[in-house]
């Protein structure tokens, strides 16, 4: 399905990638986890094509994606960082968005499920963190993709949008979607991701399950796995 | 394109400084017109004016617009189009929307003067032809500025300064090297630093279709002893194209290289 061999990118003299390799062959979750600035982003714009990196191939279902844009039909993705033009409204954004890819879209069901109807005719500027998230959500999942790429996705979510969230990721995984997913929350990883990549120093640290994890840092819960890590680096 | 271009053009022509610089246009020209209550002479006088002050809209709405709009074109980025498509999309719909500002701004006044019943119709359109490619141009170079500098201060800082070497001290410095070096002959030198400057251009062409030597000046008699009246205008037009496309090709190729 995504196959990334050898990626580098320097941001100036920052070293962020330093031969990042894998391969994704099925569908399934993947947890992109590592401490703050290990490159989680940059590698998830790169596949994206919005970081360019110096050099490395990315593949999408064999093709390569490197300086292509059509294959972003098969990706949804959702932004760390919700941030959408001020003077539109939600419903004006949706609409654009779903115009611009010209693709069947099933919003309103995403709509009702996270209860957005009151917002619909609000401007963006107006809206909370939470709710330009959901909004984000909606635009992200509203497409049918094979493959979704969320970075953050339950930044500044409340607990019940948070289950709906899961429920989604968990629907998606049954139709055998890919989805990626960067986050700090180690439960949601617990509950949704089939494998955990682990970035460190630009490079993929570990590679494997959740238990995998666990065992090989002979510790209890996900967290302490993930500290003992980065405290015996 | 034409969707992204249709984003934008609305979004600024909904926005209320559209408003404020089509309205600016409307007094300059009903004031200059029956103030003056003479076509050829508010056309010179609304010359001096758009050369210098389109250039300046153009780069402020450009640079501003980019800066603004960067979570649009985020998300824009993450869709299946093109970065060029996105790019000259906004670009023109910035370009179109004040050139549109200009044409029915500077137009109605006109009209309502009865500019149709007199000669000076050409030199009207002329007028507004220079306007809309200065629009383009400055907008274009606006554009290309942003894309190279992350930082929106310096973006801005870079685009009014370039701004005000084009509209000021470029003819300062000019006039200065001409002094100096006076005993040498400068002819073709200033020939071709002339070409080098759209809103110099811009003057010679519009004078040259006036036919006023007086206003000319020495690089726009050059021009007229040069190249004759057509010969420099069609010149001086083909190197505004040239002064268009270049930014726009410029805009291209930052685009393509520029991670987000």
């Amino acid at each position: 399905m995504l196959s990334i061999k050898n990626l580098h990118k320097k941001f100036g003299k920052l070293k962020v990638l330093d031969g990042v390799s894998f391969d994704i062959p099925t569908s399934g979750t993947i947890a992109v986890l590592g401490p703050n600035g290990s490159g989680k982003t940059t590698i998830m714009k790169c596949i994206l094509g919005m970081v360019i990196p110096n050099s490395g191939d990315i593949t999408l279902n064999d093709m390569p994606v490197l300086k292509q844009w059509d294959y972003r039909r098969e990706i949804g993705y959702l932004p760390q960082i919700a941030q959408f033009p001020d003077n539109l409204t939600v419903q004006e954004l949706i609409n654009m968005i779903k115009d611009l890819r010209s693709a069947p879209a099933n919003e309103s069901e995403l709509i009702d499920r996270f209860e957005l109807h009151p917002f619909l005719s609000q401007k963006l500027s107006n809206l909370s963190g939470g709710t330009k998230q959901k909004v984000n959500i909606v635009l992200t999942f509203m497409f049918d993709c094979p493959l979704y790429i969320l970075d953050e996705p339950t930044a500044g979510l409340d607990p019940i949008s948070m289950i709906r969230l899961k429920e989604l990721i968990d629907r998606k995984k049954n139709e055998e979607k890919t989805i990626i997913v960067t986050t700090h929350i180690m439960s949601l990883v617990e509950e949704l991701a089939d494998e955990i990549f682990f970035l460190l120093d630009g490079k993929i640290y570990f590679r494997g399950t959740v238990d995998q994890l666990k065992k090989e840092t002979i510790q209890e819960d996900l967290e302490h796995a993930i500290a003992n890590i980065l405290t015996n680096d | 394109m034409i969707k992204i271009l249709k984003y934008s053009f609305f979004d600024l022509i909904r926005s209320r400084w559209s408003y404020v610089y089509l309205l600016f246009y409307l007094i300059i020209g009903f004031a200059l017109l029956f103030l003056n209550n003479n076509l050829s002479k508010a056309i010179i006088t609304l010359m001096n004016i758009v050369v210098v002050l389109v250039p300046m809209i153009g780069t402020i709405f450009g640079v501003m617009y980019y800066y603004s709009s960067q979570e649009f074109t985020e998300l824009l980025l993450a869709q299946p189009i093109k970065r060029r498509t996105i790019f000259l999309g906004q670009y023109l719909g910035i370009a179109l929307s004040l050139s549109f500002s200009l044409l029915v701004g500077l137009g109605i006044p006109f009209l309502a003067y009865g500019l149709m019943q007199s000669g000076e119709i050409w030199n009207f359109g002329l007028l507004l032809i220079v306007g809309t490619f200065l629009t383009f141009i400055f907008v274009a170079l606006a554009f290309a500025i942003s894309l190279r500098n992350e930082n929106k201060i310096k973006g801005f800082g870079y685009g009014i300064l370039l701004w005000l070497f084009m509209a000021v001290i470029y003819d300062g410095l000019f006039l200065i090297l001409l002094v100096t070096f006076d005993d040498y002959p400068l002819d073709k030198f200033t020939l071709a630093a002339s070409f080098l400057n759209p809103i110099d251009l811009s003057r010679i062409l519009i004078l040259l279709k006036l036919d006023i030597s007086a206003l000319l000046g020495y690089t726009g008699a050059l021009f007229q002893q040069y190249f004759g009246t057509g010969t420099g205008m069609i010149m001086s037009l083909s190197s505004l194209a040239i002064w268009t496309v270049v930014p726009m090709w410029m805009i291209v190729r930052s685009s393509g290289k520029k991670d987000f």
